[in-house]
């Protein structure tokens, strides 16, 4: 203000309310006259919830370049090696990776339910009951693939000085079991850090936290949740089915 | 998805095709195609991933920003994939280059 005018004179007022127009009577804001939920920079619980979800969906974005990379890493070696792929994918047990996808398609529709279930104000018992049972089948998910790890460090399956190939592409198959470590150790990274997730959903259902007006937090670790799912989606095909046809002696 | 709440029965809908897809994409994968198991399982994969974003998660009733957000992260990733094959598969191409 070099002019020598008061700062005073020229504040607009707080960024959220309009000028006062002449004539205008302005009601003073009431402390909590809107939901306890509603932060003061959104005009309504609808907005706030949409920012929110956009806002996951950005982060998921990041998830999808996350994961695109290894993606890219297995399209890149795949290409250079395609019958070493397919010898290697022959080893995976294609019953146990079947059996996790259904496992994870189910938690895919508990947790919607899980979702839908705060969405019409269910009582916090059915809305803890369908986390619980999403907890349920993410945890079995993670017991199949601990079982599945397993094998892999018997038959010296793991990438490193211990790998052991008895086929006819080891060095294709040794980055094969390198790019499954990853992926699938990623992914059950993604699946341990969505349990968490729903422990502390859980805990909020549980104390009646969610209805109808505020549901913001269960939707929102949905969409982590089916984002994982769905990663699993491609990874089922990728790793574990393109051998299934491969050599009949195999 | 604000607002709309869809009725078990579409979750319960959603469910069995992907259930479906599943149980497709296996008895696929066991048959010899060829290059064609790999758009066969892709194709396949791509259904269950579109049915669980527009319903599980509800981009069928989010709004058109959200829309973009989403279809952004597929934008990026084709690109990288599209520029590095282009490298990778064009590679030697050109006499006394690389391979």
């Amino acid at each position: 203000m070099s002019n020598g005018q008061s700062h005073a004179e020229h504040y607009p007022g707080p960024l959220h309310s309009p000028p006062v127009k002449s004539g205008e009577v302005r009601k003073p804001h009431l402390p909590h006259a809107h939901h306890p939920k509603l932060q003061h920079h959104f005009d309504d619980m609808g907005q706030q919830l949409e920012a929110s979800t956009l806002g996951m969906w950005v982060f998921l974005v990041t998830e999808i370049m996350f994961f695109g990379g290894l993606f890219m890493a297995y399209l890149v070696y795949r290409w250079a090696n395609p019958a070493g792929f397919q010898e290697a994918s022959a080893h995976l047990n294609k019953f146990w990776g079947a059996v996790n996808t259904v496992v994870l398609i189910v938690s895919s529709l508990t947790m919607a339910m899980a979702v839908r279930s705060a969405q019409t104000s269910a009582a916090p018992k059915t809305q803890v009951g369908w986390l619980v049972a999403t907890m349920v089948f993410g945890t079995v998910f993670l017991g199949v693939k601990v079982v599945e790890y397993t094998d892999k460090f018997t038959h010296h399956l793991v990438p490193g000085p211990y790998f052991q190939w008895p086929g006819e592409y080891p060095a294709a198959a040794e980055m094969f079991y390198s790019l499954y470590f990853a992926m699938t150790g990623l992914h059950a990274l993604h699946m341990i850090i969505g349990l968490g997730l729903m422990t502390v959903i859980a805990v909020m259902a549980w104390r009646g936290k969610f209805d109808a007006a505020y549901y913001t937090p269960v939707e929102v670790s949905g969409l982590y949740w089916h984002f994982v799912d769905i990663v699993w989606i491609f990874l089922f095909p990728l790793l574990y089915l393109i051998g299934a046809h491969y050599g009949a002696g195999h | 998805m604000s607002g709309h709440i869809p009725s078990p029965k579409v979750y319960v809908a959603v469910f069995a095709a992907l259930i479906a897809g599943t149980v497709l994409t296996y008895l696929a994968a066991l048959v010899d195609f060829g290059f064609f198991n790999n758009v066969v399982m892709l194709a396949i994969a791509v259904t269950k991933m579109l049915l669980v974003m527009l319903f599980f998660m509800g981009l069928r009733w989010s709004t058109r920003l959200t829309w973009v957000v989403a279809a952004s992260g597929f934008v990026f990733l084709l690109i990288m994939f599209t520029i590095t094959m282009s490298d990778y598969l064009t590679r030697g191409w050109v006499p006394g280059t690389l391979k």
